[in-house]
């Protein structure tokens, strides 16, 4: 007899934060098809973005992601500054690499923290988010906000960080790396976190090109991509850090990179601020007066992975189109392979492990028939409302003062 | 007539078991939130949260069969309280005659697990069925382990099925923990407490970011009171019961009051520090610690304790 029976988690479930909805089809306990539906918080952002003039746009995007708010206004920042063409001072890239390695570690501390509490181990839940308390506050010392910093601008960033900032920053950095070192010797060595994480929900390395899944999902599958390595912005390029990676591509694996990149992150940050020591106070910003006609790529390593922006540009002040990919889009498609066959109590773990980020994805709106069954939109019927909108797109190119047709 | 209802409602069965249980309840959290760098509810936060519910709508499924989804907790509550009246009328000195009363223990010690067993079953929600399933697996794997753990206190404490005569041997001759056997058996039972109280790292049955809250998902207002006080009344009565069989029981006069109070707030305290030091289980490795683990550390105990140790 194989009955089905459907645990739904979501669209509210206390595993996660915001709203979505997994359907684990199970016999049993064990999962044997897994169904997802995202879309509930779609917000439209790319086609708000087309609205605003370029300065705007950077605090749209800030609130694409809550938690790593950096990240889009980075991967925006470095399009923007391919169109313009224009390198920025060093202050600044040091400035942006040190923001952008606070949030690494305040991300990756918020997860550790949901992963424990996920597994019934509140303790470590508490804690972790405790000690996060204390990357917010060097937040709030340098740019006024815990969270989204609102640092930055084509050719810079808004604020300096002054000089006689820096040991207050260094003495703080130095309090967090006991409390890391702590936290990472209590998620290692605690037998029963091995006994729930290891060898589950496994990602080989073959899944995770399939898939084309990006940051600390990768590197636990022991695929070393890291944008930060591989085409270096910011100060990336300037200072020495390694790629942390693991082999075993199993939750505890995930868990192992991110508390190690923490470490990274923190000697990353001790080098900008040495660097920023070398750099003229004040020099933060190359003006930009324009932006030129044209297309930019702009990439960052998010917490969680690669984050792409593309921004076209057609000489006015305002994106004509402005593409967003967060890196949740393709690590949640892995659940389909590390779910299945799994209990549903590990697989409850599987889908925090790739710490997942919805509203960053939520890119599908459900349609909804008025009278008989509900029925979403497939995929042919997506490609032709893609060919009808770069259509659109394309006229609007060639004359610009036509009307906008309405899509 | 009068005596026993007497017992069974106010002192040493409803009333004062879910007051007690409450405070003990007060100091698990209390303590928790201490671990875990927070503040802490206030003294009466438990009988808030009662009062709550009480005043809360009532709601029953469309799809459930009523009369065992609303029976279930009245069953649950009157278990835990029959266990109660049995474990703290001897804990207190008032004893009835009756003898045997351990076996009748242990089985109304079940009967709150398989009451909300048979509710969740009747609410017709896939997630409260796997939580009852679950819980059911559970019983099957700590309840064998418990038989044996007071088979073991039977054979050490001189072949006696009565509480009473249990506590009256420790008296005499010491507490049983005071043996090697005696703490291998403290031990196993201290990890069946957890099974049967549903804390971390045994709380399968509820798992919050799993099932949300598993068997009790679908108990609202009236019915979640009463499954909340089953639950206060056993947070008494099982740590009791682990004083009663391996501590010596309870003195009630001068300084040994104090005692008395002291060990059940350091059972309740290893139970709290136990669930805030680990992570949930799984179903199958709570089933393999208890098969194997649990019941052959209990053989171990009972094979010590027949050569003495």
């Amino acid at each position: 007899m194989n009955r089905r029976t459907i645990i739904p988690i979501g669209p509210y479930h206390p595993l996660q934060e915001e709203p979505e909805l997994f359907k684990l089809f199970c016999e049993g306990e064990t999962v044997v098809d897994i169904e997802f539906e995202t879309g509930y918080n779609h917000r439209g952002i790319e086609k708000i973005n087309e609205k605003k003039t370029f300065d705007q746009v950077f605090f749209v995007v800030e609130r694409i992601c809550g938690i790593c708010s950096t990240s889009h206004p980075f991967a925006y920042a470095n399009a923007m500054e391919e169109i313009a063409g224009i390198e920025i001072p060093d202050r600044a890239k040091y400035i942006r690499s040190i923001i952008g390695e606070l949030e690494r570690i305040h991300s990756h501390l918020l997860w550790v923290g949901l992963a424990g509490h996920f597994l019934g181990y509140n303790t470590v839940y508490m804690w972790s988010w405790k000690y996060r308390e204390s990357v917010l506050d060097i937040f709030e010392m340098i740019t006024g906000n815990r969270n989204n910093y609102a640092m930055f601008k084509i050719g810079g960033v808004r604020r300096d960080i002054p000089n006689s900032m820096i040991p207050e920053i260094r003495r703080m950095l130095d309090s967090l790396k006991p409390k890391i070192a702590l936290l990472t010797g209590a998620v290692m060595d605690d037998p029963v976190i091995h006994a729930r994480t290891k060898g589950v929900g496994i990602l080989t390395p073959e899944v995770i090109r399939k898939y084309g899944a990006v940051g600390p999902t990768a590197r636990a599958s022991g695929i070393a991509i890291d944008v930060r390595r591989d085409d270096p912005y910011a100060a990336y390029g300037m200072v020495n850090w390694n790629v942390i990676t693991a082999e075993e591509g199993d939750v505890f694996a995930k868990a192992k990179v991110r508390l190690l990149e923490m470490v990274e992150s923190v000697s990353i940050i001790e080098q900008c601020l040495t660097g920023l020591e070398k750099t003229k106070e004040g020099d933060t910003e190359t003006v930009v007066r324009e932006i030129p006609p044209g297309m930019g790529f702009g990439r960052a390593e998010a917490p969680r992975g690669e984050v792409f922006h593309f921004v076209r540009s057609d000489g006015s002040n305002m994106p004509v189109r402005h593409k967003i990919r967060a890196p949740s889009y393709v690590n949640i498609a892995t659940f389909k392979e590390s779910c299945i066959g799994q209990t549903v109590s590990d697989a409850t773990i599987i889908l925090a492990a790739v710490d997942p980020c919805y509203c960053c994805t939520e890119r599908l709106t459900a349609a909804y028939q008025m009278v008989s069954d509900v029925r979403r939109l497939d995929g042919m019927e997506l490609i032709r409302l893609s060919h009808e909108k770069t259509r659109n797109i394309m006229s609007q190119l060639e004359n610009p003062g036509s009307p906008q047709k309405k899509d | 007539m009068v005596n026993d209802l007497f017992y069974f409602l106010i002192f040493p069965g409803f009333l004062f078991a879910a007051a007690g249980g409450g405070i003990l309840s007060w100091f698990d959290r209390k303590i928790t939130a201490r671990v875990q760098f927070r503040k802490g509810p206030p003294f009466l936060q438990p009988f808030y949260d009662i009062i709550k519910l009480l005043a809360k709508e009532t709601l029953v499924p469309r799809n459930s069969a009523k009369i065992p989804f609303l029976y279930a907790p009245v069953f649950a509550l009157a278990g835990a309280t029959l266990a109660a009246v049995f474990i703290l009328l001897p804990a207190f000195g008032i004893t009835t005659g009756f003898r045997g009363d351990l076996i009748v223990i242990y089985y109304f010690l079940t009967i709150p697990s398989v009451s909300w067993i048979i509710g969740a079953m009747a609410t017709g929600n896939p997630l409260a069925i796997t939580g009852a399933s679950r819980e059911m697996k559970l019983i099957l794997s700590y309840e064998l382990a418990f038989l044996l753990i007071l088979a073991a206190v039977i054979y050490k404490s001189g072949m006696t099925l009565n509480v009473a005569d249990i506590i009256d041997y420790q008296k005499q001759n010491g507490p049983l923990a005071a043996s090697l056997s005696g703490i291998l058996l403290l031990i196993a039972f201290v990890f069946c407490i957890q099974a049967k109280l549903g804390m971390v790292p045994f709380d399968i049955a509820e798992a919050e970011t799993e099932i949300t809250a598993g068997m009790f998902i679908e108990y609202s207002g009236f019915t979640y009171a009463m499954v909340k006080l089953t639950r206060y009344i056993l947070l008494l009565v099982l740590p009791s019961f682990l004083v009663i069989l391996f501590l010596g029981g309870f003195r009630w006069n001068g300084i040994g009051i104090l005692w008395s109070v002291l060990k059940i707030l350091a059972v309740v305290l290893v139970l709290t520090l136990v669930r805030n030091t680990n992570p949930r289980l799984k179903l199958g490795q709570a089933m393999r610690f208890f098969f194997v683990g649990m019941n052959l550390l209990v053989i171990a105990a009972f094979v010590l304790s027949l050569y003495g140790l």
